[in-house]
C-alpha cells in the first residue's frame, strides 16, 4: 500500500517529491507516481495544497462493539506517597474530553496501603470515580504486575479512553496493557481533542520533532494515549464529588517473573530533569568540565536541574544521564536556559517543546537562536557570572 | 547464547528541515541510517559475544533498501542478518509491527534474548519492543542502561527511570531495550566488512512467516494517521543585544515579566 494520488486534482507542481523522507515521490512529464519506497508516513499530505494526496485507512476486519465502551480513564502515578503532576494534567486534560462526551471521568490508582489522601485528591482534580488496587504485590512498579491489573479493569468496565503518562513507568507498561487488550496506542502524545463521534484525536511531534501528526484509531477500544508530563493543564475542583471503588482482581494478575532488586532514588535534584521546572544546559562552549560549577551555580540558584549537550557528555565533563536530546532525554521545562550551545538539531528535539527557552551563544548565527525566546549573544565567561551577580542581588534585595 | 537484535532503518532527522519562508520540510539528499539507539543494542550484544560467547542475529523490518542496514551491522561482527520486507508490511503501526517482529522470532526460535534500541529517532514511540514482548509472552525491561548476565540463569538490568535507578531481575528468554550507556557502538572492522559485503541475507515476508496478510500493514494496525503538519515556530523570539550588563538587565526582567520559576 502506498500514498494515493488524485489524479484530478493533481498538478504536477512536485512539491510532494521535495518532502518525502524515503524519495518515494517521483515526479514525472504529466504524473507523480508514488513507488514502493512509500512508508505511508504521511508527510507530504499537508504540503499538498491541491489535496491530491490521501492515506489509504486502516483495516476494518478487527472491528469491536465501539458503543459497549464508555468513560475516559486516567492512570494514576505517584511517587513517595503523593499524586504525581503528570496525573494531575492528564486529569485536567481527560475531564475536558469527558465532559465533551458526557461521560464520566475515572483514575485508576495502583499501589499498596496508599492513604485516602491521594483519592481525595484525584477527585479534587477532576475524578468522578477513583478504582484503588492494594496489594503489597503493587508497592513496587514492576510491568508485568500493573499490566495485567490495569488490562484485567478495562476488561471489565471498558472504558472508551484510557489516559497515561508518558514517564518511564506509561512508556515501559502502557504498551504491554495495549497489547493484551489488542488495541491502538499513540505515544508521547502533546495536545488531544475529539471528534464528534468521539474519535480521541492524538497529536505527537515525529521526526525528532520536525512534524506533528495527528493519529486516531477509528475500530478499536480503549483509545489509549501516553501524553507528555508538563503539557496539559491540571485543574484544581474543589468540592468535586466522586468516589472511592476499591476493587478485588484475582490473584493471578499480580504474578511478575521480574524480580526488583533494589530501587536506588537519584538523590541529587539536579539530575531530575523530566521533572524539572526549570533547567539550565551546558555544551562545548564550557571549554573544559570545571566550568560545569558554573551551570550547577545557576541551576542552584534558580532551583533547576543541570542538562548537557551531547558535546559536554562525549568529552566526559558531566554523566549521560544529563543528557538532552535525541539519544538523552526530551524535556520541557517552563524555563530552559542552553549555554554555549551551538543548537544541533539533535539537541533541539529534545528541548523545543520548553515554554521559555533562552540562549546565551557567542556566535549570533547558532542554529539554536532560531529556537530561543530570548536569544542572549554574549560569551558565557562573561555573561554568566554577572547574571549570577543579578539574581543574588535582586534575591538579596 | 542467541541475541537477536531488532534494528530500525531511519532517515537521518540531521537532514530535515523546515523551510522558515514556506512553512514546509525540506528534505535535503535523503540519508537513511541505522537508529542510533539500536546501534548501542547490537553493541550491547556483541559485548555479551566478546565476553561469553552468543550468536548474535540482527533483523530489521522495511524496504527491500533495509538490506543497508543490517549490512552495516554485519560489518560491526555480528554473525546472521534476517530482513523481513514484503508489500503486505507497509503502513504498519506498533501493534502491526510487533506481530510482524514476532512472528519472525517465532520463526527463528531458539531466541533466548531479544535486544532493541530504546526508541526510534523518527517515530519516537518506544512501543514496538514491549508489545513484541507481549505477543511472544516474554518479560521485558525498558530504558537499559547496564546488562549483567548470571551464573546459572537468567539476567541482570540496571533501568534509568525518571528517579532514579532501578536493578532487576529477570529470567531468559527476555526481552531489553537500552541507552546510549550500554555502550558507544565499536567501528566497523576490515575483515567484517569483506563479509558484509559478500553475505547473503535471507528476505521473509508473509508467506515465509506464515501469517495472514491482513493482520499486519495498513490493514492489520489499530492506528492511523490522519494529518501531518509543520509545528507552528516561535513567533515571540527577542535577540538581547548590548553591554554585558545591559544584556544582564534585560534578561532578568524578561524572565521576570514572564513569570518563570526559578526567578
Amino acid at each position: 500500500m502506498k500514498a494515493i494520488v488524485d489524479r484530478k486534482k493533481c498538478t504536477v507542481c512536485g512539491v510532494c517529491a521535495d518532502v518525502c523522507p524515503f524519495g518515494a515521490i517521483l515526479v514525472g512529464e504529466s504524473s507523480v507516481e508514488i513507488r514502493d519506497e512509500c512508508t505511508l508516513c504521511g508527510m507530504c499530505l499537508d504540503t499538498c495544497e491541491f489535496g491530491a494526496l490521501s492515506l489509504p485507512e486502516v483495516g476494518d476486519g478487527k472491528t469491536v462493539d465501539l458503543a459497549a465502551f464508555r468513560g475516559v480513564w486516567v492512570f494514576a502515578e505517584w511517587r513517595d506517597g503523593l499524586v504525581h503532576k503528570v496525573s494531575h494534567e492528564l486529569l485536567g486534560a481527560g475531564r475536558k474530553l469527558a465532559d465533551r462526551r458526557g461521560v464520566e471521568l475515572s483514575a485508576i490508582l495502583l499501589g499498596c496501603s496508599l492513604g485516602k489522601d491521594l483519592t481525595a485528591d484525584l477527585i479534587a482534580h477532576g475524578a468522578d470515580i477513583v478504582y484503588v488496587v492494594d496489594r503489597p504485590e503493587l508497592s513496587r512498579f514492576t510491568d508485568e504486575a500493573y499490566a495485567k491489573v490495569l488490562a484485567e479493569l478495562v476488561r471489565r468496565n471498558r472504558p472508551e479512553i484510557l489516559l497515561a503518562g508518558a514517564t518511564t513507568i506509561g512508556r515501559s507498561f502502557v504498551p504491554r496493557v495495549a497489547a493484551t487488550l489488542q488495541t491502538g496506542l499513540t505515544a508521547d502524545c502533546t495536545e488531544l481533542d475529539i471528534s464528534e463521534e468521539g474519535l480521541l484525536l492524538q497529536t505527537r511531534p515525529a521526526f525528532g520533532g520536525n512534524v506533528m501528526a495527528t493519529i486516531i484509531c477509528p475500530n478499536r477500544r480503549p483509545q489509549m494515549a501516553t501524553v507528555r508530563p508538563k503539557v496539559m493543564k491540571p485543574v484544581k475542583m474543589p468540592g468535586h464529588q466522586g468516589r472511592v471503588e476499591i476493587v478485588e482482581i484475582p490473584e493471578e494478575c499480580f504474578k511478575s517473573r521480574i524480580e526488583v532488586l533494589e530501587v536506588i532514588p537519584e538523590k541529587d535534584q539536579t539530575a531530575k530533569l523530566t521533572e524539572a521546572d526549570v533547567i539550565v544546559s551546558g555544551g562545548r562552549g564550557l571549554r573544559k568540565g570545571e566550568n560545569f560549577a558554573l551551570i550547577q551555580e545557576l541551576a542552584q540558584l534558580i532551583k533547576g536541574a543541570v542538562g548537557a549537550s551531547r558535546g559536554a557528555v562525549e568529552e566526559g565533563w558531566i554523566p549521560p544521564s544529563h543528557q538532552v536530546g535525541q539519544t538523552g532525554r526530551t524535556v520541557a521545562p517552563s524555563l530552559y536556559m542552553a549555554v554555549g550551545i551551538s543548537g544541533a538539531i539533535q539537541h533541539i528535539v529534545g528541548m523545543q517543546g520548553s515554554k521559555v527557552i533562552v540562549a546565551v551563544n557567542k556566535d549570533p548565527l547558532a542554529p539554536i537562536f532560531d529556537v530561543a525566546t530570548y536569544g542572549v549573544v554574549a560569551d558565557l565567561f562573561d555573561f554568566i557570572p554577572a547574571f549570577i551577580r543579578k539574581i543574588k542581588q535582586e534575591n538579596n534585595a | 547464547m542467541h541475541i537477536v537484535v531488532c534494528i530500525k532503518q531511519v532517515p537521518d532527522t540531521k537532514n530535515v528541515r523546515i523551510d522558515p519562508d514556506t512553512h514546509t520540510l525540506v528534505r535535503q539528499g535523503v540519508e537513511s541510517i541505522v537508529n542510533p539507539f539500536d546501534l548501542f543494542a547490537v553493541e550491547a550484544a556483541l559485548r555479551i559475544k566478546d565476553q561469553c560467547g552468543a550468536r548474535v542475529t540482527v533483523m530489521t523490518m522495511g524496504p527491500p533498501q533495509a538490506d543497508a542496514a543490517l549490512r552495516d551491522t554485519l560489518a560491526l561482527g555480528v554473525d546472521d542478518a534476517i530482513l523481513l520486507s514484503d508489500r503486505a508490511f507497509a503502513g504498519s503501526d506498533t501493534w502491526a509491527t510487533s506481530t510482524t517482529l514476532s512472528a519472525a522470532i517465532r520463526k527463528i526460535s531458539d531466541v533466548d534474548l531479544i535486544l532493541c534500541g530504546k526508541q526510534a529517532i523518527d517515530g519516537d514511540t518506544a512501543q514496538v519492543g514491549p508489545e513484541m514482548a507481549t505477543l511472544l509472552d516474554i518479560p521485558y525491561a525498558t530504558f537499559v542502561k547496564k546488562i549483567e548476565l548470571l551464573d546459572g540463569n537468567g539476567i541482570k538490568v540496571t533501568r534509568q527511570t525518571d528517579d532514579g535507578v532501578e536493578v532487576w531481575r529477570t529470567p531468559t528468554p527476555a526481552l531489553i531495550t537500552v541507552l546510549k550507556e550500554v555502550g558507544e557502538p565499536r567501528l566497523p572492522s576490515l575483515r567484517h566488512k569483506m563479509r558484509a559485503k559478500k553475505a547473503s541475507i535471507p528476505v521473509w515476508g508473509v508467506a515465509e512467516l506464515g501469517i495472514d496478510p491482513n493482520s499486519v500493514g495498513l490493514c492489520g494496525s489499530f492506528t492511523q494517521v490522519v494529518r501531518v503538519f509543520s509545528p507552528e515556530r516561535r513567533k515571540d523570539r527577542v535577540l538581547i543585544e548590548g553591554s554585558i550588563e545591559n544584556q544582564v538587565e534585560q534578561l532578568y526582567n524578561y524572565l521576570k515579566q514572564t513569570k518563570v520559576p526559578g526567578l
